[in-house]
């Protein structure tokens, strides 16, 4: 697949044009081992400057994917054209691609420095400015100090540095990190995905980062594509992907959603607060009404899919007149989960559904908190609805 | 509480054993070797003066001590046969321990990038000879070298040569025959630390662009020079003292040490200076073992 159409809800978000002349293009490539389609007939366009996360389960062939780009893989059909050169031939020591390895694959007997400078060596840089770069790359991951220590002399979070500032000493055009944070601890991760973004920014690189954290990919990505058995179901930004989902599939993936299935019921569809609503008809939550997508449903057989954060819980129904509000159920709590910023509900309607619905703990005290067996009213704007085939 | 305390009977006693071990099997027998090499010849029986009799009362065995010299381990270093065997032994040493590093190294290096399954069949041809006797073995090649051999019939009907080659009684048959002999035991050091690493090492050297030659000598080499170091002293240490090969293949105008001690020990009877030669073998391999020791040892510290 390509770039995603118009935006098909109203989620604002306006980042990276890539149309125009990207600095890497995937066109139609294909990996087979044996029967096995790796990577399906993918193409991706990738700007300059960009951030981009490959995200997916494991075994969907992203990481085949940035095997192919560092020249690991060949593909077995399509072109890789970096600056408008297809380097999908190319052997990896005469690409402008520099990889950072999921394990930092740090030559074990070579100190910092000299880890460091091993790249810097091989394109015949003068000795003296191999020492500049070198004291640059150190300083820029902050492992002063450490430049004659060898790799098993080092933490983990400080390996992970010395790997960056070796797949950065180059200055590739493009550096690909495949799983680069797996490996640290969570308080550290979330800590270096912020140095890496700042890094990416001050550098001005184009950073292509495989990852099977979504968290992480929404955090530093600018766009992310996700992948599923060999193929990109869909690019986007973190934004419109969270709250845009083009398949269920990706409703399903990336993030927690509710979803309900229903039919169209044009019949009984809405002109309400001056805009159109389609009514979809579903057997566990009678009529939905939710805001017309665009491009309207092709088949009649549609989900439901609302997010649990927008589904919103209250002692009493709101008023009737309440447009926002004309998704309304009634149910009983069976389930909470507090979960510091935010608590979790399962609702049971009364019409069958469950529901799941998160709340911010905006403030300390609980008299917003609600308890299993206590009745509530849950409800949800139809803007908030997005319509997917089932 | 002392540290020792944390031991129970049973694990000391584990801990001593290999000690113990040493001292019966090595110290003691080399404390009598020893002993004999600062002795004197003589036609008796055992061959040699002065002979402990514990039975004999403290002044016999103070005179026994008195009667110690080292007058064996002087004609050692004065004696151009015994000086120039060693030179011999260890030269050979060296030049088959270099000709075994060439060959065993590429085929380490192959079987280490075999596929998994194919691997174990590779180790499996490697360790196969082991399954025959080798003196056996080192017959057959001299079934193969001799005049009427194998080779020369070969050679001959392929109209390589036209009369048949010299090969038994050589140095090149020695050198053949140690290196066919000891090649297991420089390819599974090799094949051991090769195949432990990380493949991922040698396409990162790619990717910081090292071509596939570069890659070779900065990353992988260095990474098996522990193999090296070990295949190399693994081989080299009983090669010097090895035997059975030079005397079976090779010449007899130069000796090795080895077929030296024999000759001092069975055809001269001269069971001291035999027992000298031993001795400063001994120390001569020192130094390597010492090497070795300390190798593997860095290899248990880095696993």
């Amino acid at each position: 697949m390509t770039e995603e159409p118009a935006n098909p809800a109203h989620v604002a978000d306006s980042k990276a044009d890539v149309r125009a002349a990207p600095l890497l293009r995937i066109d139609a490539v294909v990996k087979k081992f044996g029967q096995f389609r790796a990577v399906d007939a993918l193409s991706l366009d990738i700007a300059a400057g960009e951030f981009f996360a490959l995200l997916g389960p494991s075994g969907c062939g992203k990481t085949t994917l940035l095997r192919m780009l560092a020249g690991f893989e060949t593909p077995d059909e399509g072109r890789i054209l970096l600056d408008g050169k297809d380097i999908a031939q190319i052997p990896p020591h005469q690409r402008p691609v520099n990889m950072m390895f999921q394990s930092y694959a740090l030559f074990p007997h070579l100190s910092v420095r000299d880890n460091i400078a091993f790249g810097l060596r091989r394109a015949q840089m003068p000795a003296a400015e191999i020492g500049k770069r070198v004291a640059e790359m150190v300083a820029l991951v902050k492992l002063e100090g450490m430049e004659k220590r060898k790799p098993d002399q080092l933490s983990g979070g400080q390996r992970q540095r010395v790997a960056l500032a070796r797949s950065l000493a180059r200055r590739p055009r493009l550096l690909l990190l495949d799983e680069p944070l797996a490996a640290l601890d969570k308080k550290l991760r979330e800590s270096t995905q912020h140095e890496l973004m700042e890094l990416q920014r001050k550098l001005g690189l184009t950073f292509i980062i495989v990852t099977h954290d979504q968290a992480e990919a929404m955090t530093m990505a600018g766009r992310i594509g996700v992948m599923d058995a060999g193929r990109l179901e869909q690019v986007a930004t973190p934004r419109v992907l969270y709250e845009a989902p083009r398949s269920r599939w990706i409703a399903e993936f990336v993030g927690d959603i509710n979803l309900i299935e229903g039919k169209l019921d044009a019949a009984r569809d809405a002109q309400l607060t001056m805009a159109r609503r389609l009514a979809i008809a579903t057997a566990q939550a009678g009529t939905i009404y939710v805001a017309e997508p665009q491009p309207p449903p092709t088949k009649a057989n549609v989900c439901v899919a609302i997010r649990p954060e927008k589904v919103k819980l209250s002692r009493r129904a709101p008023t009737s007149d309440d447009a926002r509000a004309i998704n309304r159920f009634e149910g009983v709590v069976t389930d909470v989960s507090y979960l510091g910023g935010s608590t979790f509900y399962k609702v049971r309607l009364d019409t069958g559904a469950v529901l799941r619905s998160a709340m911010a703990n905006t403030t300390r005290l609980d008299f917003d908190a609600y308890s299993p067996g206590q009745r509530v009213a849950a409800w949800f704007s139809p803007e908030d609805c997005v319509v997917l085939d089932q | 509480m002392s540290a020792e305390a944390n031991f129970t009977r049973p694990a000391r006693l584990a801990a001593i054993a290999p000690y113990l071990w040493m001292a019966l099997f090595f110290l003691v027998p080399f404390l009598f070797v020893l002993k004999i090499s600062l002795s004197q010849t003589a036609i008796a029986q055992p061959p040699y003066t002065p002979v402990f009799d514990p039975g004999a009362g403290w002044e016999a065995i103070k005179a026994a001590f008195a009667a110690f010299s080292i007058d064996n381990f002087k004609l050692l270093v004065s004696d151009d046969l015994y000086v120039l065997s060693y030179l011999r032994s260890l030269v050979v040493a060296a030049i088959s321990t270099a000709i075994l590093l060439l060959i065993g190294y590429p085929i380490a290096y192959g079987m280490a990038r075999l596929p998994q399954r194919w691997q174990g069949i590779a180790m499996m041809l490697v360790i196969v000879p082991f399954w025959t006797s080798f003196l056996i073995r080192i017959y057959a090649w001299i079934n193969i070298l001799q005049h009427d051999g194998l080779l020369n019939q070969v050679l001959l009907a392929l109209h390589v040569v036209s009369s048949p080659v010299v090969w038994l009684s050589t140095d090149s048959a020695m050198y053949l025959g140690i290196v066919y002999s000891y090649l297991p035991f420089m390819i599974l050091p090799l094949y051991a630390t090769l195949s432990k690493m990380d493949p991922a090492l040698l396409e990162a050297a790619g990717d910081l662009g090292a071509s596939p030659r570069q890659a070779f000598w900065r990353v992988t080499f260095p990474l098996s020079l522990p193999g090296v170091g070990a295949g190399a002293l693994l081989c080299f240490i009983p090669i010097v003292g090895e035997f059975v090969i030079p005397d079976l293949l090779a010449g007899s105008d130069a000796l090795m040490i080895g077929q030296t001690l024999w000759l001092e020990f069975f055809t001269n009877k001269d069971w001291p200076v035999a027992s000298a030669v031993a001795v400063i073998l001994l120390i001569l391999l020192l130094a390597p073992l010492l090497l070795y020791d300390r190798l593997q040892r860095r290899q248990l510290e880095q696993t």
